[in-house]
């Protein structure tokens, strides 16, 4: 990972040196979590009942049971396993934020699932039936109808969900994984103030804040039908004369 | 398997009556955490719906700094600065003693300061959801402020109140497995110990997973008990 200030001269260096391992965490787990809500919000709505359950057991799990418990499952518990510490996702598994990676990916497929779940479940039948009068197939029909509504539906909720993983990768501390906290906690053990800790609190509101405006920003960009005009548009006779 | 289950065997030789009282720590944490966020979320609440010009400024601002910083960061800023705040107090009225929290009090503290942040939204949003007009009606019958507060606002608020604050129940016990980053032999900190001396971490890591779906499961169902008894007047369509 890259290393801001070699020679942090304040704390503010100090913890900003972290600041490249919080926001890899957050993005890629969010990332890729979800790419996979989506598949599993699908598989929740499934008509296998089955699969239905498969995916409800998935997110009951990852929802019921805290974070700390799921990244310590996989960063000291796999481990217990001959066939895992053999297996060729060993050398991977064996490094710290690979598994912090893996177990925020997990925790937020789980939560995000729920949230795309309910978008879904928002878009009103009669569309569906509109656009199969269309002739529209499933997937043109999940492309241009049901999944745009969704995402403008799940968009608030999201916003609280990315807030969450932001705060959430402060758990990678706890398995060694040099991000903001960690540094920030060794900080103050050694100096006994606490004010790195204040510094640390100081980013992720930043990240937070800054988060939270950019999906305020979409959220205004996806539902023109909601904003005020902002300028009357000319009546007909008082637009300018044609030249 | 049997292996497994030797390990956690209750007595000397196995970690299972260890891991139990683990579990009851987790769940003393959690309600007195959660007592202490309802306190601090009522008060809260007073705050963002204060008539004051500038003092719902302050909820705000709690609320916002609470649910901005990592939860973890708000436990290390108590257990590491608690004690000095309580020093500074303690100092004013004459004490001047060495004062450091334990594990038990940073967690209570801290989980209780979390979760009144979050109980703070919901209770101000329980007591906006009463009617205006039968606060209005209560004035009119000649009810003072308190047999108001006591038998009009209260009452619905808390029936308002109670699915919200199940939410922040289950945030709570899960958030109790953070403090076992300051030592407080919880479930966490239990299995963590429990796996360094039999290396056998995935074992007790997933004691850990199924005590915690035992306690988020079974006050799940509490919460919806509750649920049907507060609206056991309500007519529904």
């Amino acid at each position: 990972m890259i290393t801001l200030f070699d020679k942090p001269d304040t704390v503010w260096e100090l913890i900003a040196n972290g600041l490249p391992w919080t926001l890899t965490l957050a993005a890629s787990s969010l990332a890729i979590g979800f790419v996979l809500a989506v598949g599993l919000a699908l598989l929740r709505l499934s008509p296998l009942k089955p699969v239905r359950w498969a995916a409800w057991t998935y997110v009951y799990f990852f929802r019921s049971t805290p974070l700390l418990v799921q990244i310590f499952l996989i960063y000291y518990g796999l481990g217990q396993f001959e066939a895992v510490r053999d297996s060729f996702a060993w050398p991977l598994l064996r490094e710290a934020h690979w598994c912090a990676i893996l177990a925020l990916t997990l925790n937020t497929t789980a939560y995000t699932s729920e949230i795309i779940r309910g978008g879904l479940q928002s878009v009103p039948w009669g569309q569906v039936e509109a656009a199969k009068a269309c002739g529209m197939s499933v997937l043109m029909r999940f492309r241009r109808v049901i999944f745009p509504q969704a995402i403008r539906q799940a968009l608030p909720g999201y916003g609280n969900e990315i807030v969450l993983m932001v705060k959430s990768t402060s758990l990678a501390s706890t398995i060694t994984l040099l991000e903001m906290t960690l540094i920030a906690r060794k900080e103050t053990s050694a100096t006994f103030t606490i004010e790195p800790l204040f510094v640390a609190a100081m980013f992720y509101l930043a990240i937070n804040f800054l988060a939270t405006r950019g999906v305020m920003a979409i959220e205004y960009k996806l539902s023109p039908e909601l904003r005020d005009a902002k300028r009357l548009l000319p009546l007909p006779d008082q637009q300018p004369a044609a030249r | 398997m049997s292996e497994a289950l030797a390990l956690l065997a209750w007595g000397d030789g196995g970690w299972g009556d260890e891991m139990v009282f683990g579990a009851f720590v987790t769940l003393q944490v959690a309600t007195l955490a959660f007592a202490l966020g309802i306190v601090i979320g009522t008060g809260g609440a007073a705050v963002k719906l204060s008539k004051v010009r500038g003092v719902p400024l302050l909820g705000d601002l709690y609320t916002t700094l609470i649910r901005g910083v990592p939860d973890l960061i708000t436990i290390y800023i108590i257990f590491f600065g608690g004690g000095q705040v309580a020093m500074g107090v303690a100092q004013l009225f004459g004490y001047t003693g060495y004062i450091e929290f334990d594990a038990l009090t940073t967690g209570v503290l801290a989980l209780g300061i979390i979760s009144g942040a979050y109980s703070t939204e919901v209770i101000r949003g329980a007591v906006l959801a009463v009617p205006k007009g039968q606060i209005e009606a209560a004035k009119a019958a000649g009810m003072s402020t308190s047999l108001r507060f006591r038998r009009i606002l209260v009452p619905q608020a808390a029936r308002y109140a109670l699915p919200g604050l199940g939410n922040v129940w289950q945030l709570t016990l899960k958030d109790t497995s953070l403090i076992s980053v300051v030592g407080l032999v919880e479930i966490m900190r239990q299995a963590f110990v429990a796996s360094g001396s039999t290396k056998e971490p995935f074992t007790f890591f997933v004691t850990a997973a199924v005590l915690y779906l035992a306690l988020t499961s079974l006050s799940n169902k509490v919460f919806d008990k509750a649920e049907i008894w507060a609206n056991r007047g309500v007519r529904r369509a």
